[in-house]
């Protein structure tokens, strides 16, 4: 069979501006080829930066931002579309090519109802009445698993939820029967439990209207699960292309090596000790609101050990953060720190409860500010709290960089000249340089690449050995959660519904909300996905 | 360092040339600014190179004198309003609650009047004199400044480093002049420009409407309502301290529009 998509030899380049500097030609991506039959998904992945988004936009001859697709052929449907004209490449996008983007919140209108969004490209196109056009679009909206597919339509974005969201965005997609559909992360800002109904719906979708895919992702195990091949990119540069068991069963390259046993960090799980940290009976509401948005937690840190809290958005889980902070004010119960009763506001706090309690943020890019070097980011703490300066401040400043590993050079330097796992081991030392007994980690690996998240984690635990601080772990990862913890609390809907030894807590019997969330972690592995459909008991609160 | 553009260039030498003229006055300018010279209305000539005025006065000279006040005080209120606004915009937003309550509503009331009409009823009450214009002015256009940095403040309030901070335990002040300020310099430095001109053309709309600065002393806004009945001679005395003003406010607005887009360039540090 002939080729759908054909791409050789593909370069693209793109113009930087470095500041204070005349503007350089880069190239994102040189040399990469690739062929799609009708009906195959083709999965592209990599790290960030390793220009997988670029090459999938370039099968519809598109260069996001100022990119410039300068050499190789794309041929789609057996035709160079490279050099098409802007006009000809309009009548062409939309309608033999579609674009499933990753975050469909902010890729939708939120001032138009979704059907008039879902079929719009299909009657501009004139590929189908607009009659036909809505019955269609109701087929799909059945077909996705979209709840009322027959008024679903009537909705506007703000009143569906972002799991259904991406499969109208889908159903967008599909409606004028392209030939090829490409998906830019379409799970990645899911939570996993919504991630899997979504996965399911799209795997569907794709086999049943017969359409040829290039699926984008940083995550394998997902990606395991939908594609007939995989092409592993890195730096704009192709590092392996082949058979989907092939690449999860018996990788020829060291980085896909790399990629497929990531998480492999193995942890020993510590006694139960006194704990540093006692949370009791607590419940909190945000103010001018009647909602408990946690209820009756009572958890235990111990030190130098680690609990994770679990669950999906929306559970509670950055909330009881904020109010061990103090941030926000807690209604009922109490926080015991270190023996201390922590007072419930922030500003009654002394000193030393502030210190001993350091927190690192999701988005390190943010936690971090921007007009400041990181010597005087690390060096703050010192200074506020054990009254440092000059040579004996540097001194320290430069132990702690040593110890996050990042060595000599790095003192001066701004945030935005360093990488996003340096960021985050930044903050880390921030944290780190207060000499804390407990250091909240919220988020810390979610923004990151795999193998850099990997990276941080290992970190994390040689600090824990070196330091004997305790974290307080929040994540929706459970992979993140196997590797780092010695205790685990799952959290839904405010309250907490497992909590124990990470043994006893990953040991069955489950409860339904743990079992849906343990088998929603996508596993690398051929046919987890149908698997998992097939045996769950509950359906997901985002659905 | 990217090239200056054209447009930012003559601006700079404009407005450095004003800037010369204006500290430099007294070697720059061929007579005094009070001497009685020649004839009323005398056209433009090598002994009077842009003429004289109402009363026989060089026209070139007073140009200069009239700089000096009218860029000094100018630039006065453009520091008084953007220490008081941006210090007050900051504290309300980091403190929010009844301290943001209180000087938003304040703000508030005095932008619903014309600052005209304020800065007019107040001059017309007070002692006329160089402080008291200052403060006016300064005060009047603090309430926009405000606004300005109350909301880009606000912005920059809710990012994690400033939380950071106040879970540090970081006082009102760290947290306002070390996590914030600097992250809001740009957009300020750039409202800087056009402020000073809005001052420019304040300051001298009260000097033509006689409450601004007083005889013996002159600026340009004053010099304007002095030679205005000249206009109906075809004599161009008047139009020359409005040509000097229009010409002030054109080369700082390219020097603030430089600024402004190479300032908000180098925002993209905050995304790496």
């Amino acid at each position: 069979m002939a080729d759908l998509l054909s791409i050789r030899d593909l370069r693209i380049e793109a113009t930087a501006y470095p500041p204070g500097e005349p503007p350089q030609n880069i190239v994102i991506v040189d040399g990469v080829s690739l062929d799609l039959q009708k009906g195959k998904v083709l999965g592209l992945i990599g790290e960030s930066g390793a220009g997988k988004s670029t090459v999938g936009l370039s099968a519809m001859a598109f260069g996001r931002g100022g990119v410039r697709l300068t050499g190789g052929t794309i041929s789609l449907n057996g035709r160079d579309i490279r050099p098409l004209t802007p006009a000809a490449l309009r009548k062409l996008r939309g309608r033999e090519v579609t674009y499933v983007a990753q975050s469909a919140a902010a890729a939708f209108n939120p001032a138009k109802q979704l059907m008039e969004q879902v079929i719009e490209t299909s009657v501009l196109h004139g590929v189908m009445s607009r009659a036909e056009a809505e019955a269609r679009a109701v087929e799909l909206f059945r077909k996705l698993g979209l709840p009322n597919p027959e008024t679903f339509g009537n909705r506007y974005p703000h009143q569906v939820s972002g799991g259904q969201l991406q499969r109208a965005m889908t159903a967008m997609a599909l409606c004028p029967k392209p030939d090829l559909v490409i998906f830019d992360e379409p799970t990645t800002a899911l939570d996993v439990t919504t991630q899997i109904d979504v996965l399911a719906a799209i795997k569907e979708a794709i086999r049943d209207t017969g359409v040829a895919a290039l699926y984008i992702t940083h995550d394998l195990a997902v990606v395991a699960q939908v594609s007939d091949h995989i092409m592993v990119l890195r730096h704009g540069k192709m590092v392996e292309y082949g058979d989907v068991g092939q690449i999860i069963n018996a990788p020829r390259m060291d980085y896909t090596k790399a990629l497929v046993s990531v998480r492999g960090i193995e942890h020993e799980e510590k006694k139960p000790a006194d704990p540093v940290l006692t949370i009791s009976g607590v419940t909190a509401r945000y103010r001018g609101t009647n909602f408990d948005v946690l209820k009756n937690v009572n958890v235990d840190v111990a030190p130098g050990q680690t609990l994770a809290i679990v669950g999906e958005s929306g559970s509670g889980k950055s909330t009881l953060a904020r109010a061990v902070t103090g941030l926000l004010n807690i209604r009922e119960g109490e926080v015991t720190f270190a023996g201390r009763k922590l007072s419930r506001e922030l500003k009654d706090r002394t000193r030393d409860d502030l210190r001993e309690l350091q927190m690192i943020y999701q988005m390190a890019d943010t936690a971090m500010n921007p007009r400041q070097t990181v010597g005087t980011i690390i060096g703050r703490p010192l200074e506020f709290y054990f009254g440092l300066k000059g040579a004996e401040k540097q001194r320290r400043i430069q132990d702690l960089l040593d110890q996050i590993e990042m060595g000599k050079g790095y003192a001066d330097r701004y945030p935005a000249e360093l990488s996003g796992g340096q960021k985050q081991r930044v903050c880390i030392a921030r944290a780190l340089a207060a000499k804390p007994r407990l250091i909240i980690c919220d988020e810390v690996t979610s923004a990151l690449d795999p193998l850099v998240a990997d990276g941080i984690l290992k970190l994390l635990l040689d600090l824990q050995k070196q330091e004997q601080v305790a974290y307080l772990f929040i994540t929706h990862d459970l992979a993140t959660v196997r590797a780092i913890a010695d205790r685990i609390a799952v959290m839904y809907r405010g309250e907490v519904v497992r909590y124990g030894t990470k043994t006893e807590v990953l040991t069955p019997p489950f409860d339904d909300y743990t079992d849906l969330l343990l088998a929603s972690v996508p596993e690398m592995r051929l046919g987890w996905l149908e698997e998992v459909i097939a045996h769950r008991k509950m359906e997901s609160a985002g659905n | 360092m990217r090239r200056i553009p054209l447009s930012a260039l003559i601006g700079m030498i404009l407005t450095g040339g004003f800037l010369f003229c204006a500290i430099f006055a007294e070697w720059v300018a061929p007579y005094g600014y009070d001497e009685v010279l020649g004839k009323v209305w005398e056209s433009p000539s090598s002994t009077y190179l842009l003429g004289t005025d109402t009363i026989g006065r060089d026209i070139l000279s007073r140009l200069i004198y009239g700089a000096r006040i009218t860029i000094f005080v100018a630039l006065a209120a453009s520091i008084l309003s953007f220490s008081l606004g941006s210090f007050l915009g900051f504290l309300a937003a980091v403190r929010g609650g009844w301290i943001d309550q209180v000087l938003s509503r304040l703000v508030d009331v005095v932008m619903s009047v014309p600052s005209l009409i304020i800065a007019l009823v107040l001059l017309s009450v007070l002692d006329i004199n160089l402080t008291v214009l200052i403060f006016v002015i300064g005060i009047l256009d603090a309430t926009r400044v405000f606004r300005l940095s109350r909301a880009v403040a606000m912005d920059i309030a809710v990012m994690d480093y400033v939380e950071a901070a106040k879970l540090r335990g970081e006082g009102q002040s760290w947290v306002i002049f070390r996590e914030i300020l600097p992250n809001a310099l740009s957009p300020l430095v750039a409202e800087f420009g056009l402020r000073f001109i809005f001052a420019v053309l304040f300051i001298s709309t009260l000097s033509f409407l006689g409450l601004g600065i007083q005889p013996p002393l002159m600026d340009w806004g004053g010099m304007v309502k002095e030679n205005k009945d000249a206009l109906v001679y075809g004599k161009s005395a008047a139009l020359m301290p409005a040509l000097a003003i229009a010409l002030l406010a054109i080369s700082v607005n390219l020097v603030a529009d430089w600024v402004l887009t190479r300032t908000s360039s180098l925002k993209g540090g905050r995304g790496g």
